[in-house]
Formats: C-alpha cells, structure tokens, sequence
C-alpha cells in the first residue's frame, strides 16, 4: 500500500491549502486550475485528430471546460482524497475524463448514432482470408443468441458500444445515462451471452485482449 | 488475432470478476501510479485489467492518465 504518501507534507498541504479562507485558499485553487488546464490540454491535444471540425479556439474552449468542470468535482470531492497517490496524480483524472467525455461528445454531435445495423452482418459474413468451421459456428450462435437471449436494451447497447463503435459517454449521453450504468448493462449482456454459448458447447475463453 | 477473434473479444468481453466503472475511476490514479512505480498493480487492485478490457472508455482515461503522469517522471 503506498501509505507512505499520507504523511506527505506536499498532499496535505494541497488539501489545506485548498480549504484555507481568503487569500491563501484563492491561491491554492489558482494552482489547481491550472493543473487542471493542463492536463485537459493534454487530452484535448491527442485526441484532436478525432475531431476533425475541432479548430482553433474550438479546442481551447473544450478544455478551458473541462477545466472548469473539473476543478468543481475536485473541490467538491475533496473528502474522498485518500492520500493513496500524489494529489495531483488524483486531480489530474477528473481534468482528463472531462476533457475526453467532451471531445467524444463533440466528435460524434449531429452523428446519428447506430443502435442496430449492417453490423449483425460482420458477425457472419464469409470471410476472404477464410475461417474454420468451428469459428463460423460460434459467430452464427453469437449472433443468434444476441437476438434470442437478450432483452432490447441489452442488445442495444451491445451492439452500438461492442459492433458499431460507438462511445459508451456518447451512447449515454443520447440514453439520457450514465457510463456506469450503460457498463453495467453491457456486462450483463456479455454475462448472458457467455452462459449461453457455454450451454450450446462452446468453449469461450476469458481475457482475449490485449490493452 | 485475426478480425473475428477481435470481434468476439469485444462483444464478449473480459469474463471473470471485474470493477464497475466507478470502482475504476476511484481507483485509477492508484494503479496508474503503481504501473509507473513497476509495482504489481494487477494484484494490489483486483478486476481493475479485466475492467480494462473490457470498458474502451476507462482504458483511455487510463492510457491518458499514465502517458501524462509518465510524462511528468511518474
């Protein structure tokens, strides 16, 4: 456990800094939007090739708000800090799923967004670099199991996040959601599909990915 | 891994015990730091790789928030 850093004068000082009435407190807020400016400039920067109508001032706009919005959740947040990594490892990251939220957002904003289509179709298409037989019939009950065992959201969200791309933030924000909750349905789907192949005889095995 | 081993992997997922998104971004700032450190972070928080894998979203935040701690000198 790193709990050498909970004795760190540098992360205390941060929290009290923060907390500090007046000048001291105003300073110390500054500091972190600052920080936080930073760190949304960062991601703004490298997702920028996702968006290609992000131009000029647009992009130093999105992160100057995610700044904003960042620094609210911190401050808002404070209590939670452990002291379990550098306090500024731990702000950084309310910076940066602002600013990433944002961007995903403005890249797909008057994007319809795919819940269901041609997509099914990758699932079993004849494949020019040819497939076993085995795999073929695993991806013909994948896809029949996506129709048959899985309610309407379910396959929904599957099939938009997991077949059609889209950004789960993206997909929640149209759902009138959350990440976590669209998440949770995901994995229930997955859940389902899993149990369901394994009860036709498919071996599935876990942890496919590489990240 | 060919296209359709991809495939499955996305629409199936990890499998096995994993963290909820919630439970990944109260713990991210930890495990990025652990990674920098070379320590092993996998086993100090559990299901969070697997979380990883499965969730497309975290796992940026993740990248992000490594590359840009990394950047710093970790």
């Amino acid at each position: 456990m790193a709990t050498a850093l909970m004795t760190t004068p540098t992360e205390i000082s941060w929290v009290d800094r923060l907390r500090a009435e007046g000048a001291e407190g105003q300073a110390a807020v500054a500091e972190l939007h600052a920080l936080l400016l930073k760190a949304a400039r960062f991601e703004v920067g490298r997702r920028g090739a996702e968006v290609a109508h992000l131009r000029g001032g647009d992009g130093e706009d999105l992160a100057q708000q995610a700044a904003d919005d960042a620094l609210m959740a911190v401050l808002r947040k404070l209590d939670d800090f452990r002291g379990e990594s550098r306090f500024t490892t731990w702000a950084y990251k309310f910076a940066l799923l602002e600013a990433a939220v944002k961007v995903r957002r403005r890249a797909w904003q008057g994007r319809e967004v795919p819940l269901e289509d041609e997509a099914w179709a990758t699932l079993s298409a004849p494949d020019s670099a040819g497939r076993g037989a085995e795999e073929a019939e695993l991806l013909a009950a994948l896809r029949e199991e996506i129709e048959r065992a899985l309610s309407p959201r379910q396959r929904e969200v599957l099939v938009a996040v997991t077949l059609n791309g889209v950004p789960i933030d993206v997909l929640a924000e149209r759902l009138g959601s959350t990440r976590g909750a669209l998440y949770k349905t995901l994995h229930d789907a997955r859940r389902k599909l899993r149990e369901a192949l394994a009860e036709r005889g498919f071996r599935v095995e876990e942890g496919s990915e590489d990240r | 891994m060919n296209h359709h081993d991809e495939t499955l992997g996305r629409v199936l997922g990890p499998g096995g015990p994993e963290l909820t998104c919630e439970q990944c971004f109260d713990e991210l700032d930890r495990y990025v730091e652990l990674t920098l450190a070379g320590e092993p972070a996998d086993e100090r928080i559990p299901g969070m790789r697997a979380h990883l894998e499965g969730c497309p979203a975290c796992a940026e935040d993740f990248r992000s928030l490594r590359d840009l701690v990394g950047r710093e000198g970790g």
